[in-house]
């Protein structure tokens, strides 16, 4: 895999000859455009992979489609014999995984490939490379490539929710899509959190090709109205341990008219803080495990 | 046919190493499984009548169906054998093999039956801990021949689901990418062999196109049979079914390998 290390033939930082006393703001505001420009570079490089294998690239959309598809198929059969589950209507259910769907695809299309390369990066030892770039080891290791099949499937379950509001007869006002968007950010961060910490596994056990699949299990939870979980432990593992059950069923509910507390809206955004800032320790305690390989 | 004992004998030891593996595979299985239960008892649940059916089946019918599922799929689940002989074509692993007195496709078969029998063994644990957990709603089949058919079926199961996955990775010889294709057919089998839901709460229609399908009788027909849904002359037709099924992946198993090797360049072998 030569083309991986042109990818960051990026310029090196040139050192900062100002005094260090020169105020932060510009710093950070110089960090952000050279982490900008390194993302662009990234970015392009990914472009010109996808279209050098345009059939695989399209297949790729029409498997993505085809089990978005299913699920639809799934719960249209299981409401021929029910009304509601819990009190989730039909089309509610549609617009929630499609809204779950949107927040996997825009998770997909950043991270997803990225962290289940991790395991062949730290087998090989090719995270050596990454780690002498001049650049935060886990932007590289996390946004190295951009999966842009991913937006085509999110704008799939963009136009899916757009029809489900329009049979649940929704307007939203502005305020609940801003809700919505910020929540589904949220969610991302979360199952970007989440992932990371399921990725660094490998560090422990270096053959990991069980992570991708216990990614699906884990976090397609995701899909299932909240309410079909009545009290117990699994509903508390998939809240305040794993917080599936949240990540997409309150954005659905902002959405809605269904929040019954503002409660709920508060628990996600105290889980995603947690999530996040778990993740951060969780993989510095990980780096300090790898110890290269072969050399 | 001391030589395929060998292999399979290789194949379990080889298939040790992974025990971890098949054990995080195995209780990673039963949060979607334990989801799926909790989903349906919330629907039996908003029937408020404790009799309730749907389809014909009751609650412990209906949880009963996704436990058995479990195990039939954990018997005759191919697992990564369809990525693991593409791997073998594209990278030119299978010349020793046109070279050698072993038959390729036995060979695999053999692969593929010891990493099922590993992985029960080591599947078995939990799986059963969890029936157990789940005893009140675990229906017993309502006769010890019907239990006996229901091996049998699970027997033509494997078989035809090992066939149609070494078919389909035939398809190495023409492309180079065939993990899509393999996901395409996956997402059918998934929705269509009734292991997302039985296929009884289809409309009949559906169901009865679906049954012009190999994809029911790769899961649902064996379950069918251990719950006692199909008797008499209808079992034995579906028997019949599903072993022309077995032999026609089969053919195309064996079509697709004759057709594929006169194109088989041995790139890097």
């Amino acid at each position: 895999m030569k083309e991986e290390h042109s990818t960051f033939n990026i310029q090196r930082p040139t050192p900062n000859e100002e005094p260090a006393s020169a105020s932060a703001a510009r710093n950070t505001q110089h960090a952000a455009r050279r982490y900008l420009s390194i993302y662009a570079a990234l970015a392009k490089n990914s472009l010109a992979r996808e279209m050098s294998f345009k059939s695989n690239f399209l297949l790729w959309i029409v498997v993505d489609t085809l089990w978005f598809v299913m699920q639809f198929c799934f719960i249209s059969v299981l409401y021929i014999h029910t009304d509601a589950i819990g009190t989730w209507t039909k089309w509610e259910v549609i617009l929630l995984i499609a809204a779950s769907n949107f927040i996997q695809q825009i998770f997909h299309a950043f991270f997803m490939i990225n962290l289940t390369n991790l395991s062949e990066l730290v087998r090989t030892g090719k995270l050596d490379f990454l780690l002498l770039l001049p650049a935060n080891t886990r932007f590289i290791i996390s946004l190295r490539q951009l999966d842009l099949g991913g937006f085509v499937n999110a704008a799939g379950a963009a136009c899916v929710m757009a029809y489900a509001a329009h049979e649940l007869q929704l307007h939203p006002t502005a305020l609940q899509i801003g809700g919505f968007l910020s929540l589904c950010v949220l969610g991302i961060l979360i199952h970007y959190s989440l992932m990371l910490l399921l990725a660094s596994i490998c560090f422990w056990t270096v053959k990991a090709q069980g992570i991708v699949w216990g990614y699906y299990n884990l976090f397609n939870i995701a899909r299932l109205p909240d309410e079909a979980f009545k009290r117990g432990a699994f509903k508390m593992f998939f809240t305040f341990a794993i917080p599936m059950l949240l990540v997409s069923n309150v954005p659905t509910r902002v959405l809605t008219d269904k929040l019954t507390s503002p409660g709920q809206v508060l628990l996600l955004i105290a889980m995603g803080i947690f999530c996040v800032i778990l993740s951060e320790l969780g993989w510095r305690v990980s780096l300090r495990r790898y110890t290269s390989a072969s050399s | 046919m001391k030589k395929y004992w060998h292999v399979i004998n290789i194949g379990m030891q080889n298939n040790l190493a992974y025990r971890v593996n098949f054990l995080a595979r195995a209780l990673f299985g039963l949060i979607p499984l334990m989801a799926m239960l909790y989903l349906w008892r919330t629907i039996y649940a908003g029937k408020q009548d404790d009799a309730a059916t749907i389809a014909g089946y009751s609650l412990a019918q209906m949880m009963s169906y996704y436990l058995i599922v479990q195990i039939v799929d954990a018997l005759t689940a191919v697992n990564e054998d369809d990525w693991a002989i593409a791997t073998d074509i594209k990278d030119g692993n299978i010349s020793q093999f046109l070279l050698k007195p072993i038959d390729y496709l036995w060979y695999r078969l053999c692969l593929f039956t010891a990493g099922r029998l590993m992985y029960l063994a080591v599947a078995a644990i939990p799986l059963t801990l969890f029936i157990l957990w789940n005893r009140e709603h675990f229906v017993l089949p309502p006769s010890w021949m019907q239990f006996a058919v229901f091996t049998f079926s699970i027997a033509l199961t494997a078989l035809l689901q090992f066939f149609m996955a070494y078919a389909m990775a035939m398809l190495a010889f023409w492309v180079l990418e065939v993990s899509t294709f393999i996901f395409i057919l996956y997402a059918f089998e998934y929705i269509a062999s009734g292991h997302m839901f039985p296929l009884d709460i289809l409309p009949a229609g559906v169901k009865q196109a679906l049954f012009y399908t190999p994809f029911p009788y790769q899961l649902y027909f064996p379950v069918s049979i251990y719950m006692g849904r199909v008797n008499g002359a209808e079992l034995f037709n579906g028997l019949c079914i599903q072993l022309f099924w077995v032999i026609a992946a089969y053919g195309a198993a064996r079509l697709a390998w004759s057709r594929g090797i006169r194109k088989y360049s041995a790139v890097g072998g």
